[in-house]
């Protein structure tokens, strides 16, 4: 239902990397997110409009803008906790990405830092370890298991990319997401690269690059801390170089 | 190889933390006691804890400045590889040549002046 007077006035970008805001005004509803808005302009003013969604109900993430300079879930923002006190809305592509059009943005190279954090479980062979031929019992209150866990709910929407400083500085750092999957990995018991994933994300694009600025932590709509995690890979590096397996 | 640095940079940090409170400590008993340069060269001299811990205190600084310094660069600039970790060899070892040769000069007897 439409709020009788009210206007919602809405920049959006339009464009790639170059390009500029264009203004729409939309008709302002009850319980209105910020992507309904988004998908109001693109069905009712201007179908050229590109932009990304999937679930609508934040599970898949692909939703993500910056919605007034703060990287978030378009379909979990509504306009009245993002408008503040101007009552509008500016709507950018995700910082740190390539923009493919308007506001949709490439993942490619997100996804490829993932790989290259070997951010994929390698499981151990049977013969690896003999006591442990059938399932591994992993206790769910195990430190490692704690670790992993606080982790792990990362479903790879790029908002803690966005909003990480040291990608903007620097294209090459392997960010936030990727080092927190890397971290999940490495305390998980049943695990057969761990050594292989620590020198993987300690090079010079790795964990210590990190400033600890903490963005990806006040971002993130899982509530998960990339930072922790991050800080976590710095001491396991720091265990192995002082000749201890932590 | 950035993984050794950054423990080396660490564990450095730790023993600057302490190091520094000492040094800072030992200037404001010091000047608040009015000590003479004559009377402080005279509990400096032939004092080997005091060659100790100041030889620790550099070798911390030659360590820990260096690599810190590495980072900024190369977040700064664009200078990277060899040549960028050369230079910072030598600064360090300019460092460990400077505060080595001042610690000495208030440890050995050679260094008096005449009186």
């Amino acid at each position: 239902m439409a709020l009788s007077q009210d206007l919602l006035h809405v920049e959006v970008w339009r464009g790639a990397a170059e390009g500029s805001f264009q203004s729409f005004d939309v008709p302002r509803r009850e319980h209105q997110t910020v992507l309904d808005v988004v998908t109001e302009i693109q069905r009712e003013q201007d179908a050229t409009l590109a932009y990304r969604f999937a679930c609508r109900v934040g599970m898949c993430g692909s939703c993500a803008m910056v919605v007034n300079g703060r990287p978030r879930w378009t379909c979990r923002t509504r306009v009245s906790e993002a408008v503040g006190r101007r009552g509008r809305l500016k709507l950018e592509p995700l910082k740190n990405f390539t923009v493919v059009k308007d506001l949709a943005v490439e993942m490619t190279g997100f996804f490829d830092k993932w790989h290259d954090a070997k951010g994929h479980f390698e499981p151990r062979k049977a013969w690896q370890d003999v006591s442990q031929r059938d399932f591994a019992v992993v206790p769910p209150d195990s430190p490692e298991r704690q670790a992993a866990d606080a982790g792990i709910e990362c479903i790879g929407c790029g908002v803690c990319y966005s909003a990480c400083d040291v990608v903007a500085w620097d294209q090459t750092y392997l960010g936030p997401a990727a080092l927190n999957r890397a971290w999940t990995l490495v305390n998980d018991v049943r695990d057969n690269a761990r050594a292989a994933r620590l020198h993987a994300v300690s090079g010079s694009t790795g964990c210590h690059a990190c400033h600890s600025h903490m963005n990806c932590t006040e971002f993130c709509p899982k509530a998960i801390s990339p930072t922790y995690s991050i800080a976590g890979l710095k001491r396991a590096m720091l265990s192995r170089v002082l000749g201890r397996r932590s | 190889m950035t993984a050794v640095l950054f423990a080396a940079q660490r564990i450095s940090a730790m023993v600057l933390a302490f190091a520094v409170c000492v040094h800072l400590t030992t200037i404001l008993y010091a000047v608040r006691t009015g000590l003479t340069a004559g009377a402080i060269l005279e509990r400096t001299r032939e004092n080997v804890w005091f060659l100790a811990f100041y030889s620790a205190f550099v070798l911390a600084i030659a360590i820990h400045a260096p690599i810190g310094l590495r980072n900024i660069v190369r977040e700064w600039t664009l200078w990277r590889g060899r040549s960028l970790d050369v230079a910072l060899a030598l600064f360090a070892i300019m460092l460990l040549l400077l505060g080595m040769r001042a610690a000495l000069a208030v440890y050995l007897p050679i260094f008096r002046e005449p009186s």
